[in-house]
């Protein structure tokens, strides 16, 4: 647990984590969907292209799982997480096309500090992935728990 | 046929059964989520979840790996029995996702669908959108995820 860079402290509203940049290259997009969305679209570049989608693009579970990644090597990875309840809301809105690379954002929403696990927080994001077209090809937004550097006085504590 | 009329809000679906090895979570883990809890059985022990335990996203891939067959099967019967199968596009996305308890290592997760609802597109004509309740459950009855996602279909 030493070297880690942010707890919940650092997570402060308004604050922006980068998402280190991925390229998505045709041959992962083939293998995840063959193990767990093998829809045409997903498998060939010329089912892709009569699809409504354009091309040879990612399953959207595809999509989210890369954003985690990217999550991981952006910021998670040096964070004090103890993972994540949920997600409120994740929009897949544009193809995520093969050979395109993405990039994004984290950006702290609101943070309390949670009664019921002692030095624990709750922070909530919004997360927003982008193609190298500038496109806005993923948006969602979640709550992560990550520990408090250090506990705060019980007059601080929020509900 | 419309998808609303082959599966009536209400009626739950079950899709299939996953078995989640602790060497499907770590090859998975190990691309998409390698929190030391989803890559690491000794480290797993210190964190709150207490075992090595599938990436959430994993869980959900595979409810998308069971629906799928399930789906691919239900087009075939009713093409065998001269029927219209609904014609299903993309997924534009999900909402109100919880993980609601730690998919370990051995576990059996049994997957279902329940469309709730469907509506017209208004910037597509002749194209609806479906919505859906997404459930899977341990081989203890243990809810693990839900979530409910969208559906695309053309008419």
């Amino acid at each position: 647990m030493a070297g880690l860079s942010y707890f919940f402290e650092d997570f402060t509203p308004g604050r922006s984590f980068p998402l280190p940049q991925r390229l998505v290259p045709a041959e992962e997009i083939v293998e995840f969907a063959a193990e767990f969305d093998p829809q045409p679209m997903h498998l060939s570049e010329e089912a892709g292209r009569a699809s409504i989608l354009g091309g040879l693009s990612a399953s959207g579970w595809h999509t989210s799982s890369i954003f985690m990644r990217m999550m991981f090597d952006g910021w998670l990875s040096a964070s004090a997480s103890e993972g994540s309840p949920g997600v409120e809301f994740m929009e897949w809105r544009k193809p995520v096309l093969a050979g395109d690379t993405l990039s994004g954002r984290s950006t702290v929403i609101e943070s309390r500090i949670l009664r019921s696990k002692p030095g624990i927080g709750m922070v909530k994001f919004l997360h927003e992935v982008e193609n190298h077209r500038g496109d806005l090809v993923m948006r969602g937004e979640n709550p992560i728990m990550i520990r408090l550097r250090s506990p705060a006085p019980a007059q601080e504590r929020q509900a | 046929m419309r998808l609303i009329e082959l599966s009536p809000p209400g009626r739950k679906v079950v899709t299939g059964t996953l078995l989640f090895t602790a060497k499907d979570i770590v090859r998975f883990a190990r691309k998409y989520d390698p929190q030391p809890f989803h890559v690491d059985p000794e480290a797993a022990r210190s964190y709150v979840f207490g075992g090595l335990c599938a990436s959430g996203w994993h869980t959900c891939a595979g409810w998308m790996k069971t629906y799928i067959a399930y789906w691919d099967a239900e087009v075939a019967r009713l093409a065998s029995e001269n029927l219209v199968p609904p014609k299903l596009g993309p997924s534009a996305g999900f909402k109100k996702l919880q993980w609601l308890k730690p998919v370990y290592a051995g576990d059996s997760i049994t997957y279902s669908v329940e469309v709730t609802g469907s509506r017209p597109l208004m910037s597509r004509p002749g194209t609806f959108i479906n919505t859906t309740v997404n459930d899977g459950v341990n081989q203890n009855g243990e809810a693990v995820m839900r979530y409910e996602g969208t559906i695309l279909e053309f008419a």
